[in-house]
């Protein structure tokens, strides 16, 4: 098994309804967020290119934060999703200092936090993670990618991709659709 | 003209607009680290030579400075964590992948020996120490018997410290700047450097004193062609190591590290303490105290503009 999400960048309108789903999901301390969006804006007015993102924890099939802590409260649960056991984390923040893409935040209650993919409350449960089924655009796409008949499996296999900085050889598992 | 920007407002303490999750602490726990290594090394180094006569200062003296600054620095790693209550899961597992890990546990190794190593010299400082309690003295005598293999674990575990206060941050390949394994050797030289520095410093012993002063010059030598080969090899790297040198080229760190490290932390000590080995005559302190501070200054700038350095994004 392994989980992962596709988002469409020419789907998303960057209306950041993904945001808020998972902070109400997931009680995410007010101030804080677990995913964002980004805009980037290349070229030239009026010649000028937008791509949007739904931006989250990649799942890193090679990843740097489970390896460099100390203590093993970052681990690979089911399906690779990369999750945090908060009561053996001691908040050393080693694991943020090795995300290249600044994926964990440091939660006010001492231990670190991130996206889970909603392994637990919904994924486990048979329901897509929040942001997924919230997704005004349905521009998401969840599932395992050893099932070919995954939602994820199918859209990868008809659509172009990539993934962010695959050059820092972390093997993320957050693709988008170009 | 590309232009990314998070338009959901991502702004995450400590992470942005720039990561900053290590203050003070870690580069502090790292130089004092380095310092205590630098001090063990030689003072075991020396024992086994069997030369504890010539160098009573690196020996027996200037080893009673280490619990005392392994145990602020293990308190400064301590006031770091942001879950504190559950420090002790450190201990609980030993992961070789993470070095957050094993130094942690290098410095369960390092600490208890360098309190058996002062406590075996307590008569330099207090000449009628006495322990008072029979098992105490029988605890002395059986590591005075074993004083040679003592110093050799204090020897391999100091260096292992010294290379870990590099490493830890080395491993990071998410901070270009870190992600470079020249570090390790460069902070162990460095560590050694200070605890030639302090040995100079406490030392009453003309020759003891040059003896140390020629060790630190050679280490200083030593990391100043690490510092540039730190370099070269950033610059012959991937663009986001160029900008990570570029921060020291022309960026925001070029002043204080050009002047306070390479500077005043390197080039002008060694030049007084080959002056002073030259016969020429001057306040000995001068040079080391500017090799200790040095070296302070490398690990916090080394530890703020690791976190301004990033990949393309
Ligand atoms: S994106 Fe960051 S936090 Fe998520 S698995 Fe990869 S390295 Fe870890
Ligand atoms: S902050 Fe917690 S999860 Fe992150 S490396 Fe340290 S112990 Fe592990």
């Amino acid at each position: 098994m392994r989980y992962a999400m596709a988002v469409d960048t020419l789907k998303c309108v960057g209306c950041s309804d993904c945001v808020v789903a998972c902070q109400t999901e997931n009680n995410v301390p007010i101030g804080f967020c677990r995913d964002w969006v980004v805009e980037v804006t290349d070229g030239t007015y009026p010649r000028l290119e937008i791509e949007i993102r739904s931006e989250r924890c990649n799942h890193c099939e090679n990843s740097p934060c489970v390896r460099c802590c100390p203590t093993g409260a970052s681990h690979y649960a089911e399906g690779g999703v990369v999750l945090v056991t908060p009561h053996k984390c001691i908040g050393c923040g080693a694991c943020i200092a090795s995300c290249p893409y600044d994926a964990r935040y440091p939660h006010p209650d001492g231990y670190v936090d991130k996206c889970t993919f909603c392994l637990h409350n919904r994924v486990e449960k048979g329901l897509d993670p929040a942001c997924v089924s919230v997704c005004p655009t349905k521009c998401m796409y969840f599932g395992d990618l050893d099932d070919p008949n995954s939602p994820v499996s199918k859209v990868l296999k008809n659509r172009k991709y990539k993934t962010l900085i695959p050059e820092a050889g972390t093997n993320p598992q957050l693709y988008f659709l170009l | 003209m590309k232009e990314e920007i998070i338009v959901s407002g991502r702004l995450n303490h400590l992470i942005d607009p720039q990561l900053h999750i290590w203050h003070w602490h870690i580069p502090l726990y790292l130089f004092l680290g380095g310092l205590a290594a630098g001090i063990l090394f030689f003072a075991a180094l020396y024992t086994i030579l069997g030369k504890e006569k010539e160098y009573p200062t690196a020996v027996k003296l200037a080893p009673f400075l280490t619990p005392a600054l392994l145990s602020i620095g293990l308190l400064a790693l301590f006031l770091d964590l942001n879950h504190k209550l559950y420090f002790w899961q450190l201990y609980t597992t030993l992961r070789l992948e993470s070095p957050m890990s094993w130094g942690a546990w290098t410095l369960m190794v390092v600490t208890p020996a360098s309190i058996v190593w002062c406590a075996l010299h307590i008569r330099e400082l207090f000449p009628n120490w006495d322990w008072k309690f029979n098992w105490l003295k029988a605890v002395e005598t059986f590591f005075n018997q074993y004083k040679q293999h003592l110093a050799w674990v204090l020897l391999i575990s100091s260096l292992i410290l010294g290379v870990y206060t590099g490493i830890l941050f080395s491993a990071f390949n998410a901070r270009p700047l870190w992600n470079t394994s020249i570090l390790g050797p460069l902070f162990l030289t460095s560590g050694l450097s200070t605890g030639a520095a302090a040995i100079v410093l406490m030392s009453k012993k003309a020759s003891e004193r040059h003896n140390f002063a020629r060790i630190d010059l050679m280490l200083i030598g030593i990391e100043l062609f690490l510092i540039v080969h730190m370099f070269m090899g950033f610059l012959a790297s991937t663009q986001v190591h160029i900008e990570a040198a570029h921060l020291f080229l022309g960026g925001p760190y070029t002043v204080p590290f050009w002047l306070f490290v390479v500077m005043l932390g390197l080039v002008i000590p060694a030049l007084l303490e080959f002056l002073e080995l030259r016969g020429f005559h001057m306040p000995y302190f001068i040079a080391p105290v500017l090799v200790i501070l040095g070296g302070l200054i490398f690990r916090f700038i080394i530890a703020y503009a690791g976190q301004a350095s990033r990949w393309l994004y």
